[in-house]
């Protein structure tokens, strides 16, 4: 049961052929078409740390059949900016320390991403509220409290 | 990118940044999960439904047919020692004849698919004989044997000073602590790549030797045919102390001759590695009316599950600190840690102490009670304080501040009444809590948490320094799992060398072993054979300037990015002074050595503690059995803050932990099967649970340390626990003798 079948992610087509139909958005971000900066937990939506935009929404990608997405504008964390040319986000998660093993961290911060873009200023609940979808269990989420407070204030400035 | 700009140099006390923070926020950091080999094979394992059966047949036919599969392997295919462990080798690679506990190995596939992995483990057709799983600790220790070695993994007893003494004040209580999971989110990975009988293993582990001697022995190979590389690792908190995938891979790789990867999900995780240990603890104190204790008892029974694995380095650690951050002359007690067949038990942060704490803390909090003092004031008249002899007949040499911990902890303000945004009460967004029947309630948690590996145990870090040019390179087998050792080996070598530019060679099994990353030794152990091999190059380094410049070489010393000669002559900059051949040493760093304990726990076990205190403030829904911790006050000793942002990360990290297990974390475990093995079910502190913390950082520098700095990682989610306990039994007046408390242990 394979089919071909395209993708659009970060901007450019990409051609799914040979695939099993039942793969996951995450599993073919990942493994065929090799963005491993979208990572994989718990494979049921809880953890957040597949996070990915599908025409803008953050969803999870473990949740999403890769196929189901033809047609949408998927973006992921390779999109967001890089080791040179960081975003103000993933700037503030390096710089306040938000990062410690750094495995939920591209879910965190697409989801802060989200967030900050659709609400430019969010209260304290709202920020909590927000990532409370995306499971850190290094930080304790102080850290990514004062990241996404940092990235706030650079915005607002 | 994280290298010092400006008049900002990353030395020791900065609040340097990670050097792998940049690729890890652009998803370009390789985890172990991410890793790739061209023409790899995917591997997978079958594991028993059963928590106790024999095995009458295991038919691998249907499998080997289904198209993709590439091999399949059972304990028949395991050409070396058939059983790895880290005390006692008694787990088996594969089940052969009986399996143990629910999820136990019985096959491994390799196939060109996951999910052509999947369609042959389900080919597989094994014949069990179901049996009666024995699943209480308490019995387990007089029931007949379910492995060889019986069902007693290790027993100790402790009995110091006057058994007999007694006290004005009695107070006793029975405790229960459940099954936490370390929940680390990068699951078990590793990437094999075969090569003509030896293999590499790419793998998140927390300890890369030790997970090699044990390979190495499985797979009937010297030690010199296994190379082992660290693959990024996604958290530890010692669930990767043991073995779980890497023989599994090694075997598949092997076999096949092609590139092996496998990585767990969450549900298998959750039966592939061990958790924390379940325990029983009766606990009874005397005291004098004024509360100053007299005699601690005790009773601790740690159920280990269906092998060994740390089990017995566990129950060591419960039973030896049994009295707390307390001064107590007189003990008695004792510890078992029982085989059973529920899912094995090992390391996790706190490893044992934490199941000890929840006991002493809530017996004092008992025992204020008694005496009517307040909890403060009890704590602060019974502090430990260096120079005391503990129950084991140890003399506290490490720097001892218990008091300062707990009146520093209690300077810290506390925070504001309830206010009127549901998301902050209990419930949360649930929006279920009404403000008009929250209580809140305060408590109190001390600790005492022991440093590196005990009993004799000479846990070694190795690591080499080179400077060329002004630049340093530094190698070490150090295994980074998130606490930030990347940080702080570039911060040493930046101190002691002047240099800025450090780069970290490939950690893997290339150099001497560091040790495990756990009991919070990497600073004192991989960070003293970091400091040991700079400072070996640095006096290199003199010698070559001083002999340049006829002068002593004594008399030269780094100033920021300078040689220096003390008299003033002379000023040049490391990057010229190290042009030329490289310096480069070895140093390997070992601590002082430990006793294993006598037959009455009398011993000096330990090499060194470091202390905590910490304040919960929780608001409860008592009708609803719901609670918000509002906030945690801590002052935690840690000897000197080499990296101010790192310990406040490891301190609020440990305390998320602490309150999982306070109030959400426990593996349910009915008649051996576990009932929760996902995150949909086993529910982790997200950032709505997490509580305000306050930390002071209490820097006292111990004079045993290399840096003058305590482990860190440990201490916070050792007392937060039985804090937030303490919190909630003031607002509610129940006993709560169990964790986590659950909603029925509140409303009902």
């Amino acid at each position: 049961m394979t089919e071909h079948y395209t993708l659009r992610v970060n901007g450019a087509s990409h051609d799914v052929r040979d695939a099993w139909l039942g793969e996951s958005l995450l599993y073919v971000l990942r493994e065929r078409l090799g963005l491993y900066g979208t990572k994989g937990a718990c494979e049921q939506g809880e953890c957040g740390s597949c996070t990915v935009f599908l025409d803008g929404a953050a969803v999870c990608s473990c949740l999403v059949l890769a196929a189901s997405a033809e047609g949408c504008e998927v973006s992921t964390i390779e999109r967001i900016g890089s080791t040179d040319e960081p975003s103000d986000v993933q700037r503030a998660f390096v710089e306040q320390g938000g990062v410690q093993c750094g495995f939920c961290t591209p879910g965190l911060v697409m989801a802060v991403h989200a967030l900050l873009d659709t609400n430019p200023s969010p209260t304290r609940p709202e920020i909590r509220e927000a990532i409370s979808g995306n499971l850190c269990r290094c930080t304790g989420y102080g850290r990514i409290f004062e990241a996404v407070d940092a990235a706030l204030r650079e915005r607002r400035a | 990118m994280s290298t010092a700009t400006g008049t900002r140099r990353d030395v020791l006390g900065s609040s340097a940044l990670r050097p792998d923070g940049w690729q890890k926020v652009a998803g370009t950091f390789e985890f172990s999960s991410d890793l790739h080999a061209d023409g790899m094979l995917w591997g997978a394992t079958l594991r028993s439904p059963h928590p106790h059966a024999r095995i009458i047949s295991i038919d691998t036919t249907a499998a080997l047919t289904v198209p993709g599969v590439a091999a399949v392997v059972t304990a028949d295919d395991v050409p070396g020692k058939a059983t790895y462990g880290l005390i006692h080798q008694d787990q088996p690679v594969f089940a052969r004849d009986v399996v143990r506990y629910m999820g136990e190995p019985i096959a491994a596939v390799a196939a060109d698919h996951p999910e052509t992995c999947r369609r042959a483990l389900a080919a597989i057709r094994v014949e069990y004989e179901v049996l009666k799983p024995v699943v209480d600790a308490v019995t387990a220790l007089d029931a007949p044997p379910i492995h060889p070695d019986g069902n007693v993994l290790r027993h100790q007893r402790i009995v110091h000073g006057d058994p007999d003494a007694v006290g004005e004040v009695v107070v006793e209580g029975d405790y229960e602590i459940g099954m936490q999971d370390q929940a680390f989110l990068g699951l078990e990975a590793a990437l094999a790549l075969p090569d003509a009988g030896s293999v590499t293993l790419h793998i998140a582990t927390q300890w890369l030797h030790e997970d090699r001697t044990q390979i190495a022995a499985c797979l009937g190979v010297p030690e010199d045919c296994v190379r082992l590389v660290l693959g990024g690792v996604g958290g530890a908190f010692g669930a990767r102390e043991d073995i779980s995938l890497q023989v599994h891979t090694c075997l598949l790789a092997l076999v096949t001759g092609r590139p092996v990867k496998m990585q767990y999900g969450r549900e298998e995780s959750f039966f592939g590695h061990v958790h924390r240990h379940p325990a029983r603890i009766w606990m009874r104190h005397h005291a004098m009316r004024d509360g100053r204790i007299v005699k601690v008892e005790a009773r601790f029974v740690m159920d280990g599950g269906a092998y060994a694995s740390t089990s017995p380095a566990v129950l060591i650690n419960a039973v030896t600190h049994a009295q707390g951050p307390y001064r107590c002359d007189n003990a008695v007690v004792e510890g078992w840690a029982a085989r059973t067949n529920n899912p094995p038990c090992g390391a996790m942060r706190g490893f044992g102490v934490v199941q000890a704490c929840f006991a002493h803390e809530s017996q004092i909090d008992k025992l204020a009670d008694a005496c009517g003092i307040d909890p403060v004031d009890i704590r602060l008249r019974n502090a430990m304080r260096t120079g005391d002899l503990m129950i084991t007949g140890q003399v506290m040499d490490s720097v001892a501040p218990v008091e300062r911990c707990i009146r520093e902890t209690a300077a810290l303000p506390m925070p504001p009444e309830p206010d009127d945004d549901p998301l902050s009460r209990p419930g949360g967004s649930g929006l279920t809590a009404d403000r008009r029947h929250i209580v809140r309630g305060v408590g109190w948690g001390v600790s005492i948490k022991n440093l590196m590996y005990s009993e004799g145990f000479d846990d070694h870090a190795s690591a080499r320094c080179t400077l060329q040019d002004g630049r340093v390179s530094l190698k070490f087998a150090t295994a980074e799992v998130g606490q930030g050792f990347v940080t702080l080996a570039r911060q040493i070598a930046t101190t002691l060398l002047g240099c800025d530019d450090v780069v970290l060679e490939t950690m893997d099994t290339d150099i001497g072993s560091a040790g495990s990353t756990s009991a919070s030794r990497q600073t004192w152990m991989s960070g003293g054979a970091v400091d040991g091999a700079c400072r070996m190059v640095r006096e290199r380094l003199f010698e070559r300037v001083a002999a340049a410049h006829g002068l002593d070489p004594l008399q030269l010393a780094i100033d920021g990015t300078d040689v220096v000669d003390t008299m003033g002559h002379l000023r040049i900059p490391v990057v010229e002074a190290s042009v030329g051949e490289p310096i480069s040493h070895t140093f390997e760093h070992h601590h002082r050595p430990t006793e294993e304990l006598d037959e009455n726990g009398q011993g000096r076990c330990h090499v060194a503690f470091a202390f905590v205190a910490h304040r919960a403030v929780v608001d409860v829904d008592p009708e609803l059995g719901i609670v918000k911790v509002v906030q945690i006050a801590t002052a935690q000793d840690v000897g000197r803050a080499l990296n101010p942002l790192s310990v406040i990360g490891q301190i609020e990290g440990g305390i998320a932990q602490g309150l999982g297990l306070a109030v959400m974390e426990e593996i349910v475990v009915e008649d051996g099967k576990v009932r929760n093995p996902s995150f949909t079910d086993y529910l982790l502190p997200t950032a709505l649970d997490a509580p305000e913390v306050l930390a002071a950082l209490i820097e006292e520098p111990e004079p045993m340390a290399p840096l003058g700095a305590k482990g860190v990682g440990e201490p916070p989610c050792v007392s937060s626990t039985p804090a937030i306990v303490a919190a909630i039994r003031d607002a509610t007046g129940r006993a709560l003798s169990r964790v986590p408390v659950r909603p029925q242990d509140i409303c009902l």
